[in-house]
């Protein structure tokens, strides 16, 4: 578990002097999210440790976001003047967003399934 | 007796210890209070634990920097669970190939559409700048999008409650929109929930079907990875930067 750890915190290290020498406008732990992910297709297996740490991280995972949301106590004006129109913001973006996506998904699955399989399905 | 305890208060309000206890003791009764509500929605563990702990902030009259202090240990924890994101993403690694150029050209429609129809309806409804800002990576998963908006310039703590409150929406109209628009492809339905709403809609995907899951947690991954790529230059040539 301590090893499968210290792999996250290594790659997220990696991720943040990458980041860093190149001036890349990305957060550094997403670029060591790629670089693990890289990592494992070239090992071609998952490591059981590994496995073990990261299913302990993703399961408190929502916990994680709880410091960041309150931190919007320091503006809670902003959302008092525009609440009404964020709401009304996020509520059509997701609704076009997924209907967007899975219609596009499931045309191009369609187009680019093999014919033979369109008729099993 | 009152001055004991006041003195008790005055000592451990301005330590970590307190705030870290607190934070997840009122996380773990959210989630017990989610459960108690069969998964109601508009419970959803996050957002009850925010208000409840900004209320206990609010109450206490207690500055969010001697919160954050104990909070701080939490929040650390979100940078190796992003990079944990690889070990899932790897392991649905064989139903990605089996689909991998549909569903690559797929998310970035999905992506594009999830940022700039956000930003679209936003300006058009008169927010400001630094709340559009905070709009763009709305869809990414709270681990990525934190990042990316202090990266761009944006409020990281509007940005999380924008996500949440994304995912929620997300999660509740899920399986009625998808029934609407006639998609019953377990593939499309789950990719959409993932692409548009991340963890939180995830946690529905998992309900609908193993295979909606599957490719839930693998749009959230991906439009999480996109999303950091996109915001940066998205932000520059729409002129917001």
């Amino acid at each position: 578990m301590l090893t499968g750890i210290l792999v996250l915190l290594v790659f997220q290290l990696g991720g943040e002097v990458i980041v860093r020498l190149l001036g890349l406008p990305v957060p550094g732990p997403v670029v060591g999210l790629l670089l693990l992910f890289g990592a494992l297709l070239a090992r071609g297996s998952l490591p059981a440790f590994l496995h073990r740490a990261a299913r302990a991280m993703l399961s408190i995972l929502v916990l994680l976001f709880v410091p960041a949301g309150v931190g919007i106590i320091a503006h809670l004006n902003l959302l008092q003047e525009s609440w009404v129109a964020l709401i009304v913001t996020l509520i059509a973006s997701t609704a076009i967003t997924m209907a967007v996506t899975a219609v596009v998904f499931s045309m191009l699955l369609r187009w680019f399934r093999p014919s033979g399989e369109q008729e099993a399905q | 007796m009152t001055d004991g305890l006041r003195g008790l208060w005055v000592y451990l309000a301005d330590t970590p210890l307190l705030w870290l206890v607190v934070t997840i003791a009122i996380y773990e009764l959210a989630v017990f209070l989610y459960q108690r509500a069969n998964l109601f929605a508009l419970l959803n563990p996050v957002l009850v634990s925010v208000i409840l702990v900004i209320a206990l902030l609010l109450v206490t009259n207690t500055p969010y920097d001697t919160y954050f202090e104990g909070a701080q240990f939490i929040h650390f924890l979100l940078g190796p669970a992003t990079v944990s994101l690889a070990v899932p993403a790897y392991e649905h690694v064989a139903q990605l190939r089996r689909v991998l150029v549909p569903l690559l050209i797929t998310l970035v429609v999905g992506s594009l559409t999830g940022i700039l129809s956000a930003v679209g309806i936003g300006w058009l409804l008169g927010l400001s700048r630094v709340t559009l800002i905070s709009l763009f990576p709305k869809s990414a998963t709270m681990a990525i999008s934190v990042g990316v908006s202090e990266t761009i310039g944006g409020l990281p703590s509007l940005t999380a409650v924008l996500v949440i409150i994304t995912g929620i929406s997300g999660a509740t109209m899920a399986g009625v929109l998808l029934n609407l628009i006639r998609i019953r492809d377990e593939t499309a339905r789950g990719f959409a929930i993932g692409v548009a709403s991340h963890g939180i809609g995830t946690t529905r995907a998992l309900h609908l079907s193993d295979e909606a899951g599957a490719f839930s947690g693998l749009g959230l991954v991906l439009n999480g990875v996109l999303t950091a790529l996109l915001a940066p230059l998205l932000v520059g040539l729409l002129g917001l930067g």
